[in-house]
């Protein structure tokens, strides 16, 4: 079963659809024990990563997203999800987040010619291959909403990247079977949707 | 790079995709979530959905045409006309849209800007706005805001808007200009980019498009982050595949069609 973490914070509909048009249904859930017996796990986001962890604290679902993880079973965060699975985010103010992977986020700073936020389709280059983009080309272009983006602090954890605002940012973070993207793979037409099916068959390893 | 989006409009009335020039003599083409499904299938960047009559009729957005679309178009979508409150927004974008556009709402109230950025998000909120040249007094980019699809002016200047309406929180704004609309004779270059100039979100730039050549006009000299399209794409004249072509050949960045 694929959980969709529901901390309030997300556009499920949008996930759980994309999730039905490549063969897979979804559960969307806040509660602990569904997540915790879940097979493989969403954890979506868009908006402040402030506010998206106080509704993770709120919820209570900190240590249970820690312990899924731990278990070794495939995990996806999108966008937001993507950025508070770091140590720190300085969206209002210096937040601490969930520290699955070490690092925090930083803001594109706008200039001419590049907006704030990052709004639409960028390339998308593969640092190093990866299950998930088994069937898609490399420097495909993805959709982005974001003025945050991450910066682990390991470059082993960046599966892949892309520019903008003079910036070479983390598009996509992964350490053994957690991944996560920063661009919203459920808006990204037919190769965010090869991406989501190569989710839902991959076992976590890499 | 960042790739310049090419999005098609569909207007909708009476459940119908339909097509005016200068917001009148309108004619159906046909069903909006089907015609959104094959744009999307084609290659284009994001749609756009507008009840055009929602707001006249005061009556609200119809959420099951906005649930069969998301069902259908794995793109970003918005939709707009007929928004009348939070509510209304927060049930357009659980059906799935990723944006929500105000236009009329948003100048006879301004705070709903501010109140939907606050609890979705700016991205989600995109400010659309009907602009007209005019010699007027007071307006001091020569271009006033209207409402009411076109038939009201409110004796508002359209970057002044464009400023505030970014202060409170929009996250982008849709320029249409009313001189341009439905014409085929080329975007109003001129309000594009006084009004990409002046706010620091994406613009995207609506009316007047008839031919790819005008999207690369706007792109370079409007320097706006997106176009819209409708007639050219509705009647057939040209094909997403064969925009994007023009534009890549052009040197503007596009999202390949995959």
């Amino acid at each position: 079963m694929i959980v969709l973490v529901d901390y309030k914070a997300g556009n499920l509909t949008s996930v759980q659809l994309a999730l039905a048009e490549v063969g897979h249904e979804s559960v969307i859930s806040s509660d602990p024990s569904v997540i915790s017996a879940a097979d493989r796990l969403v954890f979506p986001g868009v908006g402040a990563a402030g506010s998206a962890m106080e509704e993770v604290n709120r919820l209570g679902l900190a240590p249970v997203l820690k312990d899924f993880v731990a278990t070794g079973k495939p995990f996806l965060g999108i966008c937001v999800g993507c950025q508070i699975i770091l140590d720190w985010s300085l969206e209002d103010g210096r937040t601490a987040c969930l520290g699955l992977i070490p690092g925090g986020t930083e803001i594109f700073t706008p200039g001419p010619g590049s907006k704030v936020p990052h709004m639409g389709w960028n390339h998308v280059g593969f640092y190093r291959p990866h299950p998930l983009f088994e069937g898609i080309p490399d420097r495909s272009h993805f959709y982005y909403v974001h003025s945050y983006y991450p910066t682990p602090s390991d470059h082993a954890d960046v599966l892949a990247e892309s520019d903008y605002a003079g910036v070479r940012f983390a598009a996509i973070l992964g350490r053994k079977n957690l991944a996560a993207v920063q661009f919203h793979v459920e808006k990204s037409g037919a190769h965010g949707l090869r991406l989501l099916k190569n989710f839902c068959a991959w076992d976590g390893g890499c | 790079m960042l790739t310049k989006r090419v999005i098609v409009c569909l207007d909708v009335r009476n459940g119908k995709v339909t097509k005016g020039v200068k917001f009148a003599g309108n004619v159906d083409l046909g069903d909006p979530v089907e015609m959104g499904a094959q744009y999307y299938r084609d290659g284009v960047d994001e749609l756009v959905f507008y009840d055009i009559m929602a707001s006249a009729e005061k009556r609200p957005i119809d959420i099951a045409m906005v649930r069969a679309v998301a069902r259908k178009v794995f793109i970003p979508f918005s939709v707009g006309g007929g928004i009348r409150n939070l509510e209304d927004m927060r049930e357009v974008l659980l059906a799935g849209a990723e944006k929500v556009s105000v236009n009329s709402l948003a100048v006879q109230n301004p705070d709903i800007i501010s109140q939907g950025a606050r609890a979705f998000g700016k991205q989600c909120i995109v400010l659309g706005m009907d602009a007209k040249r005019s010699d007027a007094p007071g307006l001091p980019s020569g271009y006033e805001v209207y409402v009411q699809g076109g038939r009201k002016a409110m004796g508002i200047d359209a970057v002044d808007w464009a400023r505030r309406a970014v202060s409170l929180g929009a996250g982008e704004i849709c320029v249409n200009s009313i001189d341009a609309d439905g014409t085929k004779s080329g975007y109003e270059l001129k309000l594009t980019r006084l009004i990409a100039d002046a706010v620091e979100v994406p613009v995207i730039a609506s009316g007047g498009a008839g031919t790819p050549a005008h999207l690369v006009d706007v792109f370079r000299e409007g320097r706006a982050d997106a176009g819209l399209v409708a007639s050219m794409v509705h009647y057939g004249t040209y094909s997403l595949p064969s925009i994007k072509s023009a534009l890549a050949t052009a040197g503007i960045p596009v999202r390949s069609v995959p």
